[in-house]
């Protein structure tokens, strides 16, 4: 045998050994601490600056990893669902009764609001009809739970149990039975995340509902309070006026109640008036949210069943 | 006795960390709810630089930020750098006192909360107020308490 001949097969490859001992290793195997550092920092950047830039492009991993931390938000969420499900089973039967019938009379009450409503509808649709303006109409909606997490304290963010899976999709409004609570912030496939009006990167345009003057309300990063702060100090407004939703900006549908303006002050030294308005919605005590659907189309100003045989001027409206 | 015995109970004590992390607290008590997580991988990496590494560190800080709605990497960021400090150090971190270990744990803290405070700065600056700092000096003092019990969680069962 040549006595040049490399010894390979007599040593026994590192990664053998590092799979069959028993003892701790001394020297760590693969890439060493320093290169991994710069591998973990070079991802973390290149995360960042895509999530940055790209907006949507980084949610598969983000909703991927979200079906990894589900079970621990439920989790979290256990001990005060079961504290509202044992007070709910616990009520008595007088309670409960009591409760059905004030349930009952106010649905009475709602139906009958409802029927003028529908006629009030139609006359609307029939007005605009004449003064040739379309008019957006019906919205649906998915009622959520709310899971009571914290996500980040200065935040004012809140998780509910609804998400992709039921058609939730970022920018949806969200309501309660008082007035709009927010907007679905990020939809993940299990959940979503819900910014309230209320934080201080959130803005919703609104209008007085008394003279129909808009603006834009602010979050102040307090529960109850908003702030107007691009109003000058000459503004038709007073303590006391509803603000609604004014339907510009397409996320919120127009006509639902936002805040109701509680303090006004004129700043001499300054532009603009300040302007504080606490929302109607209850934003810390409700557990039920309705997700809303608003439909994009218009309604046809004429009915096709209504007129069969539309005249010319009709259909050019169509067509417009 | 491969190379994950034992990883069971630290990606337990990691999921623990994360509820504690979201979870609603009274009274406000909220701004001052430390940083769970980093505490505890401060801990196992210390505890067993061999097992928690950087790449651990990294995808437990992923799994931080889709938790807590952040930008993805922030916290991967944040959690691989302070780990690579505790693995250069962790022969020397196994010998502190707890004073002193307290000391350090601040140290780690301060730059995790900074790193975050300057990627978010970069987002909108200037939208975090004092508060945003009340979880390094809150985890600081709760160190001892996450120390002991994960040297309990680490010896009720001997791992090697």
């Amino acid at each position: 045998m040549p006595q040049g001949l490399p010894s390979y097969p007599k040593r026994p490859p590192n990664r053998l050994i590092s799979r069959t001992t028993t003892i701790k290793l001394l020297f760590a195997t693969g890439p060493s601490i320093n290169t991994r550092l710069l591998v973990a920092v070079i991802a973390s950047v290149a995360l960042l600056v895509t999530e940055q830039r790209g907006g949507q492009r980084l949610d598969f991993l983000r909703a991927g990893l979200s079906l990894l931390i589900e079970p621990l938000k439920h989790l979290v969420d256990m001990p005060s669902a079961m504290v509202t499900q044992t007070t709910e089973s616990m009520s008595s039967y007088t309670v409960l009764k009591k409760d059905n019938e004030r349930l009952r009379e106010e649905q009475l009450i709602q139906q009958t609001r409802l029927l003028k409503l529908e006629a009030l509808e139609k006359e609307n649709i029939r007005l605009r009809a004449l003064l040739e303006n379309s008019f957006k109409l019906g919205e649906q909606v998915l009622i959520a739970e709310l899971l009571s997490i914290k996500m980040a304290p200065y935040e004012h963010i809140l998780v509910v149990n609804k998400g992709t899976r039921f058609g939730v999709h970022p920018q949806q409004p969200v309501l309660d039975a008082n007035g709009v609570v927010g907007q679905v912030f990020r939809a993940l496939p299990l959940s979503s995340e819900i910014m309230l009006i209320t934080d201080p990167n959130h803005a919703i345009p609104v209008q007085v509902n008394r003279n129909g003057l808009l603006t834009i309300a602010v979050g102040s990063g307090e529960l109850n309070r908003l702030l107007l702060p691009f109003l000058p100090s000459n503004a038709d407004i007073r303590p006391g006026d509803l603000l609604i939703t004014s339907g510009l900006g397409g996320t919120f549908p127009q006509g639902y109640p936002v805040a109701t303006v509680d303090e006004f002050t004129t700043q001499p030294n300054k532009a603009f008036a300040s302007i504080t308005a606490t929302p109607t919605a209850k934003l810390d005590r409700n557990r039920e949210l309705m997700i809303v659907w608003s439909k994009t189309m218009p309604v046809p100003l004429i009915n096709k069943s209504d007129a069969p045989e539309p005249t010319p001027s009709a259909t050019e409206q169509h067509h417009d | 006795m491969t190379n994950t015995y034992g990883f069971g109970r630290i990606l337990i004590s990691i999921g623990v960390a994360m509820c504690l992390r979201i979870a609603p607290l009274p009274f406000h008590l909220d701004i001052y709810n430390p940083d769970w997580v980093l505490m505890v991988l401060i801990y196992w990496s210390i505890g067993f630089p061999e097992r928690v590494g950087i790449f651990h560190a990294w995808s437990f800080g992923l799994l931080t930020d889709v938790l807590t709605g952040r930008l993805l990497g922030q916290y991967a960021l944040a959690y691989s750098l302070v780990i690579y400090i505790c693995l250069k150090l962790h022969k020397r971190l196994r010998h502190f006192p707890l004073l002193q270990q307290e000391l350090f744990i601040f140290a780690c803290l301060l730059l995790s909360q900074l790193l975050l405070f300057l990627i978010k700065n970069l987002q909108h600056p200037a939208q975090l107020h004092g508060d945003f700092w009340w979880p390094v000096l809150s985890g600081t003092l709760c160190w001892p308490f996450v120390y002991l019990t994960l040297r309990f969680v680490r010896l009720s069962k001997p791992v090697n």
